[in-house]
C-alpha cells in the first residue's frame, strides 16, 4: 500500500519541476503551457491522493471538472497562440514584453 | 395708543426702503418722473412720521420706547433682534435725518436733470441712473434711520455698514472716471479700518456683558468698569476704556477723525447732493450720535474721553487750516465739515453729549444748505468746480448769494444764528471742563474758530463778490437753477437761521434729553455753562465777554482784506511761508505717507505671498511638487514592469509562498 505522503511527494515534485519550468524557459512559449498543465496535474494527484484517503469521493468529482477545464484552456492557449505567430512572427517569450512599464 | 406708535415707528424706515425698492428694481418702468415720485413719497412719508413721533415724545412727553420688533435668532442666550429704541435723542435724529433727506431728494431732481452727459455716449451704466440715484438715497434714508433707532449693537452695525455701502455706491456713481472709482475704494478701505475696531468693541460687549441690548449692556457699565482684561500677558487694560475706544476707532472711521479722515475730501467726487446729504449732514454724524447713545459707557471712562477730546481738537484745528489752501468750492466746504466734526468730537470729549447732538443737528442744516448752495453754484458754472474761475456771482444767482451768506454766517457763529449758539456751547463746555487735554482742545477749537471765518468768507468772497473770472461762454449761461434747487435752499435757510436760538434752552440745558444722556457727576463742563445760561438772548450778550465772537469777526475781516482789498498779500504770504503752504496743500502729507506705508505695504507683503507663498509654497512645493513625487515613485516602480511573463510568475509564486508563510507562523 502506498502511503499518502507518496502521493503528496509526487504532487509536490510535479509541481516544483512545473514552477521550476515556467522560471527557466526564455525561449518556447508552449513550454510554458505544458508547464501549467503539469501544474493543474500535480492538483488533480493531491485531490485524489486526499480522497482517496478520506473517503470523500467528491475530490475525484472536482479532478474531472479541472482536467475539462485545463483541457479547455489548452485549446483556447495554442489559438491565442497561433494568431500570436501569425501577427508577431515569433513565440520566443523574450520578445514578447508588451506589459513592460 | 402703544400699538399705533409701534406701527408708526415701523412705517418710519420702510416706507424709505418701499421707495428704494420701487425706483431700485422697476427704475426703467416707472422712468424719471415714478422714480424721484415713489422715493419722494416715502421719504416725505418717513418725515411726517417722524415729526408724529417727535411731537409724542418732546411735546407729549411720552416715555421712551424700547422693544423688539423681530426676534432673528437667539444663541447662546445672547438674541439677535431688530428692535427700536426711541427716545428724544432718537426722535431728533429722525427728523434731521429724513428732514434733509427730504430736502437733497427735491434738489436732486433739479441737479441730476441732465446726469446723461456726465455719461459716455456708449456707456450702459449710465442706463437709467437718475433712477438709481433716486434708489441711493432711498436706501440711504433707510440705512440711517435703522442705525439711530436701534436698541441694540447688531443693528447698529447693520445700520453702519449699510450707511459705508451706499457711501461707496454713491462716491463711485459715475463709474466711469477714474477718480472717483479711486476715492470710493479708498473710502470702504479706511472705513473697513474703523469698523475692524468697532466690531471688536462690540465682541467686547459681548464677551463681558452676554448681550446686544443697550440698556442691558448699559446697566453693566459701573461693573464693567472694575474690570481689567490682559489683551497682551502681563498688561491689565480697564475693560471699560478697551471697549469704549475700540468704539470709538469706529466712529473715527465713520465721522472722520484723523488719522481716518483721509478718505472724506476725497468722497467729494460723488454728485454734490450726496456730498450735501451724506458726507455732511447725516452719515459722517453717525460716530457722533453713537458715542451720545452710548454716554452711559464713555462716562466711566476718562481715558477714552481725553483720547475722544485730542483727536476731535487736533481733527477741528488742523482739517480747518487746510480749507484755507484748497481751490475747489466742494473741497473747502467738505473740510469744513472735518472740522466741524472734530467741533463734535471735542464736545463728546468734554461730556457735553447733548451740546455735540445740538451742533450735529444745526450743522446739519447749514452745511447740507451750504454744500446745495454749492452745487447750485457749480450746476450754473456748467460742472465748473474750482473758484479761481468764479468770481461776481452775486448778481446771477441772488437766492444762492442769500442762501449761501445764511449758510457761511451760521457756520462761522454769527451772534444769533444757529451755529453759533452750539459752537459758543461747545467752547464754553471746553472751557470749563476738567477732562485732562481740554486745555489743549480750548486752544484749538478757539483759533479753529478764526480759521472757520477766514476760509468761510475767502471762499465766498472768492465765488461771489470781486471780478468775473469765468471765460465768456460760461458767463453768458449764467443763471439760477429751477426751484427745485431754490426751494431746499429756502427751506434749509430757515432753520439754519433760527433753530439754534429756539431750541438751546431745551436741548442743552433743560432736561430735553432725560435719561438718554448719561452724565457722571464730576464731568461737570456743561453743567457750569448751563449755571450762567438765562435764555437766548442773554447767551448771545453773555457772548460778546468771550473771545470766539472776536476772533470770527477777525477771521472774516482777514478773508475780506486779503482776498477783497490786497490780492497780492495771499500770493506774497504763499511764498514766504512756502513751507507752511505746502504741508497744507499736501493735506500734512497723510494721503501720501498712507500710499507709502500702508499701500505700497501691503502691495508688497501681497507681492511676497504672491510669490513665496502662493507660487513657490502652494503651486511648486505642494501642487507641482506632489505631482513630482508620484512621477518620480512611478519611475522607480516602472521598473518592476519588465513584460517578461516569467518574472509575473516568479512575483505570483513567491507571494504565495510568503502568504503560506505566514499562515504557518500564525
Amino acid at each position: 500500500m502506498i502511503g499518502l505522503t507518496s502521493y503528496l511527494t509526487l504532487g509536490a515534485i510535479l509541481f516544483a519541476i512545473s514552477v521550476a519550468g515556467i522560471f527557466l524557459n526564455r525561449k518556447n512559449i508552449v513550454v510554458l503551457l505544458m508547464c501549467i498543465e503539469l501544474m493543474l496535474l500535480a492538483a488533480n494527484i493531491n485531490f485524489v491522493a486526499f480522497s482517496h484517503y478520506l473517503n470523500d469521493l467528491s475530490g475525484q468529482v472536482f479532478v474531472f471538472f479541472i482536467l475539462t477545464v485545463a483541457a479547455a484552456e489548452a485549446a483556447i492557449g495554442l489559438a491565442i497562440l497561433v494568431t500570436l505567430f501569425r501577427s508577431r512572427q515569433t513565440i520566443d517569450v523574450e520578445d514578447l514584453d508588451t506589459l513592460k512599464g | 395708543m402703544d400699538s399705533m406708535m409701534e406701527n408708526i415707528y415701523l412705517g418710519i424706515p420702510l416706507a424709505s426702503l418701499f421707495g428704494a425698492i420701487i425706483a431700485g428694481f422697476f427704475g426703467a418702468q416707472i422712468g424719471r418722473k415714478g422714480a424721484h415720485g415713489v422715493t419722494i413719497l416715502g421719504v416725505g412719508i418717513s418725515f411726517i412720521l417722524s415729526l408724529v413721533a417727535l411731537n409724542h415724545h418732546v411735546f407729549n412727553g411720552a416715555a421712551a420706547y424700547n422693544d423688539s420688533v423681530y426676534i432673528w435668532m437667539v444663541s447662546d442666550n445672547i438674541r439677535f433682534e431688530v428692535g427700536f429704541l426711541i427716545d428724544n435723542l432718537t426722535v431728533m435724529m429722525m427728523s434731521v435725518v429724513t428732514g434733509v433727506s427730504l430736502m437733497v431728494h427735491i434738489y436732486t431732481i433739479g441737479y441730476m436733470a441732465d446726469d446723461l452727459h456726465n455719461w459716455p455716449k456708449e456707456s450702459l451704466a449710465g442706463t437709467n441712473s437718475y433712477q438709481r440715484f433716486f434708489s441711493y438715497i432711498s436706501l440711504f434714508t433707510f440705512s440711517m434711520l435703522m442705525l439711530v433707532m436701534s436698541n441694540n449693537f447688531l443693528q447698529l452695525f447693520f445700520g453702519w455698514e449699510a450707511v459705508g455701502l451706499v457711501s461707496y455706491l454713491l462716491i463711485g456713481f459715475w463709474s466711469v472716471r477714474p477718480t472717483a472709482v479711486y476715492a470710493n475704494l479708498k473710502a470702504f478701505l479706511v472705513n473697513r479700518v474703523g469698523d475692524f475696531g468697532f466690531i471688536l468693541g462690540i465682541a467686547a460687549v459681548v464677551m463681558y456683558t452676554g448681550s446686544l441690548d443697550y440698556y442691558d449692556v448699559f446697566a453693566k457699565a459701573e461693573v464693567l468698569s472694575s474690570q481689567t482684561m490682559s489683551i497682551f500677558s502681563g498688561t491689565e487694560w480697564s475693560v471699560i476704556s478697551v471697549i469704549c475706544i475700540l468704539l470709538f476707532v469706529g466712529a473715527m472711521g465713520k465721522s472722520a477723525q484723523i488719522p481716518l479722515h483721509v478718505w472724506l475730501p476725497d468722497s467729494m467726487e460723488g454728485p454734490t447732493p450726496i456730498s450735501a446729504l451724506i458726507h455732511a449732514a447725516t452719515m459722517v454724524t453717525a460716530g457722533i450720535f453713537m458715542v451720545a447713545r452710548m454716554s452711559p459707557m464713555y462716562e466711566w471712562s476718562d481715558a477714552a474721553l481725553s483720547l475722544i477730546v485730542v483727536i476731535g481738537a487736533l481733527t477741528a484745528f488742523l482739517m480747518g487750516l487746510i480749507g484755507i489752501v484748497q481751490n475747489d468750492i466742494k473741497r473747502v466746504v467738505a473740510y469744513s465739515t472735518l472740522s466741524q466734526l472734530g467741533y463734535m468730537t471735542v464736545a463728546l470729549g468734554v461730556s457735553a453729549y447733548s451740546a455735540a447732538v445740538f451742533h450735529l443737528m444745526t450743522h446739519a442744516f447749514f452745511k447740507a444748505l451750504l454744500f446745495l448752495a454749492a452745487g447750485s453754484v457749480i450746476i450754473a458754472m456748467h460742472h465748473e468746480q474750482d473758484m479761481r474761475k468764479m468770481g461776481g456771482l452775486k448778481k446771477y444767482l441772488p437766492i444762492t448769494y442769500w442762501t449761501s451768506l445764511v449758510g457761511s454766517l451760521a457756520l462761522i457763529g454769527f451772534p444769533g444764528f444757529s451755529g453759533f449758539f452750539s459752537k459758543d456751547a461747545i467752547i464754553e463746555a471746553v472751557h470749563h471742563s476738567t477732562i485732562p487735554g481740554h486745555e489743549f482742545a480750548y486752544m484749538a477749537v478757539l483759533s479753529g474758530v478764526f480759521i472757520t471765518a477766514f476760509y468761510s468768507f475767502r471762499m465766498f468772497f472768492l465765488v461771489f463778490h470781486g471780478e468775473e473770472r469765468m471765460d465768456k461762454h460760461t458767463r453768458e449761461h449764467l443763471h439760477e437753477p429751477g426751484w427745485v434747487v431754490k426751494g431746499p435752499l429756502i427751506a434749509l435757510a430757515i432753520p439754519s437761521v433760527f433753530i439754534g436760538g429756539f431750541t438751546i434752552g431745551d436741548m442743552l440745558f433743560g432736561d430735553y434729553f432725560g435719561s438718554a444722556v448719561y452724565i457722571a457727576d464730576n464731568h461737570t463742563g456743561l453743567a457750569e455753562v448751563g449755571k450762567h445760561f438765562h435764555g437766548a438772548w442773554a447767551f448771545v450778550e453773555h457772548s460778546f465777554a468771550g473771545p470766539a465772537i472776536y476772533l470770527a469777526a477777525l477771521g472774516v475781516f482777514s478773508a475780506w482784506f486779503i482776498y477783497m482789498k490786497q490780492p497780492e498779500i495771499a500770493d506774497n504770504m504763499k511764498n514766504r511761508f512756502s513751507i507752511i503752504y505746502k504741508l497744507l496743500d499736501n493735506k500734512y502729507y497723510f494721503d501720501d505717507f498712507n500710499s507709502a506705508v500702508f499701500g505700497a505695504g501691503s502691495r508688497n507683503l501681497g507681492d511676497r505671498l504672491w510669490k513665496v507663498g502662493d507660487m513657490m509654497f502652494i503651486d511648486g512645493l505642494l501642487v507641482n511638487g506632489s505631482a513630482r513625487l508620484v512621477g518620480w515613485f512611478a519611475g522607480v516602480t516602472r521598473r518592476l514592469q519588465t513584460g517578461m511573463l516569467y518574472h509575473y510568475a516568479f512575483a505570483m509564486i513567491i507571494g504565495v509562498l510568503m502568504l503560506f508563510a505566514i499562515g504557518l507562523v500564525i
